[in-house]
């Protein structure tokens, strides 16, 4: 059901995974045999044909006493016994790297797959389908022989451990024996390790279900959902449906929790204490899954506190690694162009806008623009190409300074007017809203496929008029511009047909002559808004694009979709610049960073990932969100982003640091819209729940302590004062907020379906 | 399992599903089929409600559920697309659930006459919802603004309405009444309502208009789904100009505006004790507008009516603090109209009646409440009394002129409870100075004489409220006040003394006459009042005869006996008794009126009116035929 990808695409993942593994390999030690592993495997397995078939079978012969010896190896070297572990790898003729003998198969393909379905991901979906079938199925078996004789003293029991493949009736008492050591800990303690009990749950729960014991693991289930934390209900469900092998198969969450590690961090000695519980116990089918499916980022200090825990877990495979947030971001706004309000030296200014950064122009901006200074956060200029500014555009720019003398302060104590576009008439059909930066126009996308555009000031929207009648009009003069209009389309809306599915993502291009809409139908389009037609339809995501937005800067736009990754275009480019994958499930939004180096990506897999446009690279994770994430935004200075989920809450980010920095809760459903107010003080969210919510943003920014330990260890602790933060609460008339937008002078524009 | 998470396709299912298709299936083989088609389903409607939550909707459509199929490569389902929910029906026998699918004729669709008209087109609208991120432009959390002006029904609605309540037939106003009173979608009409009511500075010569506009002002007030707002403070300026303003309607004799008046300030304290709290201090303003008006000479007498009967219809607190302390002063410029007896101030001087007439029933109910705030009634007849109170209001409003203002009875009080209230609060709500009952009687009495005494005590002992307080505080008081004050001023009223006849007139008729008919039924027979006032003034004769000793020891007092008899044109019936034959009510009054040139055609009419006048304040207009002589049954 998928297409055959596209060549060039294929290459860009090439790129991509190169960039992404070495980040996978930093973790846990069988890991970084990952790739060798699989070269390995079809050694031993006697050329039977695919990698992984070899080893699938446990049938008795060369390739089972081999495993047995890896095995073994494996031991002596996880007991630190090196040289006994050197001799019996010469011994048995094994070759060097074969030192982590599970790796051959179990592990091998895992990790594999892991980078593979995070980063080939809707890219050769067909081949990657079979790989991942191939390799589940190995996976699965393989891990509990390995498991079981990993740290079994006892060689006789690892060989018995390959034969009995695991008890399933013993899950159940490997569980609660877990439950029970985890409940008598320390409280510190408790906290921490409790976060095993998600994951643990699941893979057992898998493990079971994969061996077919089906009733077993029903009754796993049963007996065990319910402690689970109350935000992991939405995957539990998922899970409690899933109780056959062959629907393992299809089923993407699953792949995902099977195929990526669920990474876990825990304090040094909590983990000491689980690790030798695990080792008095012998119990062994809980460590080896923790080998082989956790990752646990062991941290020196203080255990962190369950509130603390809390904040940060969610996800669909746990916290962000700390290594994962550690890139610098260069999060400063790039230097505005400095353009002299008097119009005349435009062809000077044009130059200087080139961003040369030779010239230090001696005249100084009018306008007081806020960059006056390099900001030393911010990247540098020519980081990536940004298209030139056009004569239009320094007009705009213009009006966009003299507007902001205009502006209006706001505060906690000066908030601003809020105006309600409504869309009526709409019969739920209504899915994304977008208004142009300087507010004169506002589209729509509907589930009816169309995009409709209005202007909303007393200007109409004009076609150009066609070909023939252009060739009438005297290009010489002045006012060239107005006559190539054709008065007669004057219309206060036009409707841009050419979807052929519900319509989710719009945006304005920021100088109002380009619309771009991406649907169901898994296209992207960008529509002219001087003649109202379609332009290019950009092909690439094979499922439905949740959402896409233009550059702040024009010409690049992102766009996300249920393939679970993003794509960077450029308008003039047929074929994306860059993909992103990483994400675990659907992209539901993306956003562009204010400088355009950065865009973020909200995803159904409950995290947020920072993408660097440059080279593809996530440069964060953030994680902590409850459900999925469906509105970002930057705050205008670029430092901070907020995001919202349909868990309701509204999460604040300090991108350079990495960490979250503010939880504000108050909406009661969905969190369509975030938008911070033009100068950053006011934060204002809408909802699914008919209403607009408007945030103290200085104050939720300005309370930070960022201290370096705090930095480094990503330990935060956020206060509960949500209310504090609220400055007010508007109801809507039973209509939910889809889009939020602040005009230039800070009047704060709503937009909804009425929904009766 | 102990809980079933989902709904599960049973096996039985799948093999019906399967026969159907002609495929006979084993046991096992259905039940795995039944298994993985619940699996199915499940991660079918996952993966639809994806769907949902980007089209950014709450309700899970058809639409969403077909997007997931395709992108499984299922095949969509067609045929279930309405926007309605499916009727989901349920076959008694054989447990049989299915969705009811009915044929469609379509040629007699496709024949159809009355096209459906299309879907309206797709707008946007922009309202400014805060201002500054407070003040909402409209309320919250109701139907958009573009919605809520005014629709094309709406507006037909108000037109009709308008038409109907200030057109001419009497019944389709009464409909349009009814229908303001209780349509619960008028909301948004309010304010047009409310304009309209304004209106009444413009057809002050026009008194049955202002009676239509006023009875618009009491189906609104009275309209529970009306959340009327500020637009109280609207309301009852209208309703102030019908009370207090000389209408130009008033300068024709002929003209009844005093009902307009009394029903206007009955409207105000209904108003007032159902919407008082809307507005702060509205209690203030209208005490201070009313004052302004009784403390200006210049203002006409009607004017002067108004506000006492306002001020009446607002409790006798509003009587104590305002009137009272004002009525020395005004009481001089009373007397003058009174006393003169010229051809000329004919008019005036009726006038000048029907004002003394107003404030003698409100200092009286004033007396009344007093004297029975001060002692607690204890005996259980204290019924009685409030009965008699509150038995002229068998209206909900009736309960203002009972307790003082700060606490407005959610509803008013029937009975007992509404007088208990009203004995409780009467004392709490003392800023100024009250004047102690005794000096204020003295000083009423100095007025009135003994007109007020005979009705003040004439309740008392007719309610057979403790009887010897009030009369005997009257015998203490009024003998010394008899010889200390003067002759004259208790003299100086001998006309209005003359209702003191009335038991002299019993007399004649001892068996019919006595009781007044609303003090027999609220008396003991309460809950007779309200519902059967003609049968109560049928039992009143008999019921009233208990007390009538009581009243007879107190009638002697009067000083007058009715020396001749009235006009026999002047004829009207008070409580089913046979007084009419008599007519010696209030003779006084008739004895200035016939000598005065005024044209005999307001004898009958006029008079019946202004007999009601004073005693009717508290009465709706349409119990008026049957109570409002409850409080004059001492005449």
């Amino acid at each position: 059901n998928e297409s055959a990808p596209q060549e060039s695409e294929s290459n860009q993942i090439v790129s991509c995974s190169k960039i992404h593994i070495p980040s996978n390999h930093l973790g846990g030690f069988n890991r970084s045999n990952a790739n060798d592993g699989r070269l390995l495997s079809s050694s031993p397995g006697a050329g039977t044909g695919g990698t992984a078939t070899g080893n699938n079978k446990p049938a008795p012969g060369p390739p089972e006493e081999q495993q047995t010896l890896l095995a073994v190896l494996q031991f002596l070297k996880k007991s630190k016994l090196a040289e006994s572990a050197e001799i019996l790898r010469r011994e048995a003729g094994l070759p060097e790297d074969a030192l982590d003998p599970k790796g051959t198969d179990a592990s091998g393909s895992g990790p594999g797959l892991a980078a593979g379905s995070g980063q080939v991901d809707g890219v050769d979906a067909s081949s990657l389908l079979s790989r991942v079938t191939v390799s589940s199925s190995a996976a699965a078996q393989a891990p509990k022989k390995a498991a079981a004789g990993e740290d079994q003293p006892d060689v006789s029991v690892v060989l018995s451990a390959y034969s009995q493949q695991g008890d399933p009736s013993l899950y159940d008492a490997y569980y609660s024996g877990l439950k029970r050591f985890i409940e008598s800990v320390l409280d510190c303690h408790r906290a921490e390790l409790s976060q095993l009990f998600y994951p643990l749950f699941v893979h057992m729960y898998l493990e079971l279900v994969y061996n077919n014991n089906e009733s077993v693991a029903k009754a796993f289930f049963e007996k065990f959902s319910g402690d689970q934390e109350c935000y992991y209900e939405q995957d539990l469900r998922i899970l409690s449906s899933l109780t056959k092998k062959e629907h393992m198969k299809g089923n993407e969450t699953l792949l995902d929790f099977r195929t990526s590690k669920f990474v876990l961090r825990i304090s040094r000695d909590s983990y000491q204490l689980l690790k030798r519980h695990l080792q008095e116990r012998q119990n062994n089918q809980i460590w080896n899954i923790i080998q082989e499916h956790l990752y646990i980022d062991i941290f020196d200090g203080m255990p962190r506190s369950k509130s603390q825990i809390d904040a940060m877990s969610g996800s669909l495979a746990g916290e962000a690694r700390r290594e994962a947030n550690k890139a610098k971001v260069f999060y400063g706004l790039l230097k505005e162009p400095e353009i002299e309000l008097p119009l005349d030296d435009e062809d000077e200014e044009a130059e200087n806008e080139e961003g040369k950064p030779k010239k230090k122009k001696p005249k100084k901006d009018s306008m007081g623009s806020k960059s006056k200074k390099q900001d030393p956060n911010a990247p540098l200029q020519t980081r990536i190409p940004l298209p030139e500014l056009k004569d239009s555009d320094k007009l705009d720019k213009i009006m966009y300074m003299k507007e902001s003398t205009k502006r209006i302060r706001l505060g906690s104590d000066n908030l601003p007017s809020i105006c309600f576009y409504t869309f009526l008439n709409a019969y739920q059909g209504l899915t994304a809203v977008d208004v142009t930066d300087d507010s004169s126009l506002i589209a729509g996308g509907f589930a009816d496929s169309t995009v409709r555009v209005w202007s909303v000031t007393p200007k109409k929207l004009r076609k150009v008029k066609s070909a023939a009648d252009l060739n009438l009009i005297d290009k010489e003069s002045d006012d060239v511009l107005e006559r190539i209009m054709d008065e007669k389309t004057a219309s206060e809306l036009k409707i841009l047909y050419g979807h052929s599915g519900p319509v989710y993502g719009i945006s304005f291009s920021p100088d109002r002559n380009y619309l771009l809409s991406s649907s169901e139908d898994g296209t992207i389009r960008l529509w002219s808004l001087q003649t109202f037609t379609c332009l290019v339809g950009y092909k690439g995501h094979n499922y439905p694009v949740w959402d896409t937005q233009f550059s702040p800067y024009g010409y690049y736009f992102v766009s996300g979709g249920h393939d679970r990754v993003a794509r960077l275009w450029a308008t003039d480019h047929y074929q994306p610049l860059r993909i992103f994958a990483g994400h675990l499930a659907d992209i539901t939004c993306t956003r562009f960073h204010p400088n355009s180096n950065y865009v973020a990506t909200g995803s159904s897999d409950r995290t947020i990932r920072l993408w660097d446009v440059l080279n593809g690279n996530c440069v964060r994770i953030f994680t902590g969100h409850k459900g999925p994430i469906h509105a970002l935004a930057f705050s205008p200075n670029g430092k901070f982003l907020a995001s919202g989920a349909t868990d309701g809450r509204v999460l604040l980010w300090d991108i350079g640091h990495g960490l979250m920095v503010g939880e504000l809760k108050g909406h009661t459903d969905t969190i369509y819209s975030l938008r911070f107010s033009r100068d950053g003080e006011i934060l204002a969210s809408g909802s699914m729940d008919n209403t607009v919510r408007l945030w103290d943003a200085m104050k939720a920014f300005d309370d930070l302590e960022t201290d370096d330990f705090t930095a480094a260890t990503g330990h935060i602790h956020l206060q509960d004062n949500s209310q504090e933060l609220l400055l007010g609460t508007y109801m809507t008339k039973s209509t939910p907020v889809l889009h939020l937008h602040f005009t230039r002078r800070n009047l704060l524009l709503a937009a909804g379906a009425y929904n009766p | 399992m102990s809980e079933r998470r989902f709904a599960e396709v049973s096996r039985d299912s799948v093999k019906l599903m399967a026969e159907s298709a002609g495929l006979e299936l084993g046991d096992e083989v259905a039940a795995l089929l039944a298994e993985d088609v619940c699996y199915r389903l499940r991660e079918a409607a996952q993966s639809s409600a994806q769907f949902m939550r980007h089209a950014k909707r709450k309700k899970l459509t058809v639409d969403d559920f077909n997007k997931a199929l395709r992108w499984s490569n299922v095949e969509a389902i067609c045929g279930y697309g309405a926007q309605d929910a499916m009727l989901f029906r349920s076959v008694k026998e054989g447990e049989l659930f299915f969705v009811e699918d009915r044929d469609i004729n379509l040629i007699e669709l496709a024949l159809a006459t009355n096209i459906p008209k299309g879907c309206a087109e797709t707008m946007v609208r922009a309202n400014v919802a805060y201002l500054d991120g407070k003040g909402n432009v409209g309320p919250q959390g109701t139907v958009p603004a573009a919605v809520q002006s005014l629709s094309d029904d709406l507006l037909k609605y108000y037109q009709q309405i308008t038409r109907a309540i200030l057109g001419e037939d009497p019944h389709l106003m009464k409909v349009a009444l009814q229908d303001l009173q209780s349509n619960s979608k008028i909301a948004a009409l309010l304010p047009y309502f409310v304009y309209v009511i304004s209106g009444v500075k413009s057809v002050s010569h026009d008194l049955e208009q202002l009676n239509r506009l006023l009875h618009m002002v009491k189906s609104l007030v009275q309209n529970p789904y009306l959340y009327l707002g500020s637009y109280v403070r609207s309301l009852v300026s209208s309703v102030m100009y019908c009370i207090l303003e000389p209408l130009a309607a008033s300068i024709n004799p002929l003209n009844d505006h005093w009902t307009l008046r009394d029903y206007a300030a009955l409207l105000l304290s209904h108003i007032f004790w159902t919407h008082g709290d809307l507005v702060s201090g509205l209690y203030r303003q209208i005490l201070l507008s009313l004052q302004k008006v009784l403390s200006d000479p210049v203002r006409p007498l009607c004017s002067h009516y108004g506000a006492v009967v306002g001020l009446h219809a607002l409790g006798w607190k509003a009587v104590e603090r305002v009137l009272f302390p004002h009525l020395p002063a005004y009481w001089a410029n009373l007397q003058a109209v009174l006393d003169d007896y010229s051809v000329s101030n004919a008019q005036v001087k009726a006038d000048g009646h029907k004002v003394y007439g107003a404030i003698l029933v409100a200092v009286e109910r004033l007396l009344k409440m007093k004297a029975l705030s001060l002692p607690q009634p204890a005996e259980g007849c204290s019924s009685s009394q409030p009965g008699c109170l509150a038995g002229p209001m068998g209206y909900r409003v009736s309960s203002p002129g009972l307790s003082p203002p700060p606490e407005p009875l959610a509803e008013a009080g029937l009975g007992i409870a509404s007088h208990l209230q009203a004995g409780g609060a009467g004392c709490q709500w003392e800023e100024w100075s009250p004047v102690p009952l005794p000096a204020m009687y003295s000083e009423l009495y100095s007025f009135f004489g003994d007109s007020l005494a005979v009705r003040f005590s004439t309740e008392q002992s007719f309610g057979g409220f403790s009887p010897c307080t009030p009369s005997h505080f009257r015998e203490t008081r009024k003998e010394p006040l008899g010889h200390v004050s003067n002759p004259d001023t208790t003299r100086k009223m001998p006309q209005l003394t003359a209702n003191l006849n009335i038991s002299p007139r019993q007399d004649g008729s001892p068996r019919t006459d006595p009781p007044p008919p609303s003090l027999a039924a609220t008396g003991s027979v309460r809950s007779l009042a309200r519902s059967s006032m003609q049968r109560s003034r049928a039992s009143s004769s008999r019921s009233g005869q208990r007390s009538i000793g009581l009243s007879r020891d107190v009638f002697p007092k009067a000083r007058f006996t009715s020396p001749h008899s009235g006009p026999p044109t002047f004829s009207f019936v008070i409580g089913g008794r046979q007084m009419g034959r008599r007519c010696q009510g209030r003779r006084p009054f008739q004895t200035i009126f016939v000598p005065t040139p005024p044209p005999p055609v307001v004898l009958p009419r006029v008079y019946t009116h202004k007999l009601p006048v004073i005693g009717r304040v508290c009465k709706p207009l349409r119990r008026w035929t049957r109570s409002h002589y409850s409080l004059h049954l001492p005449l």
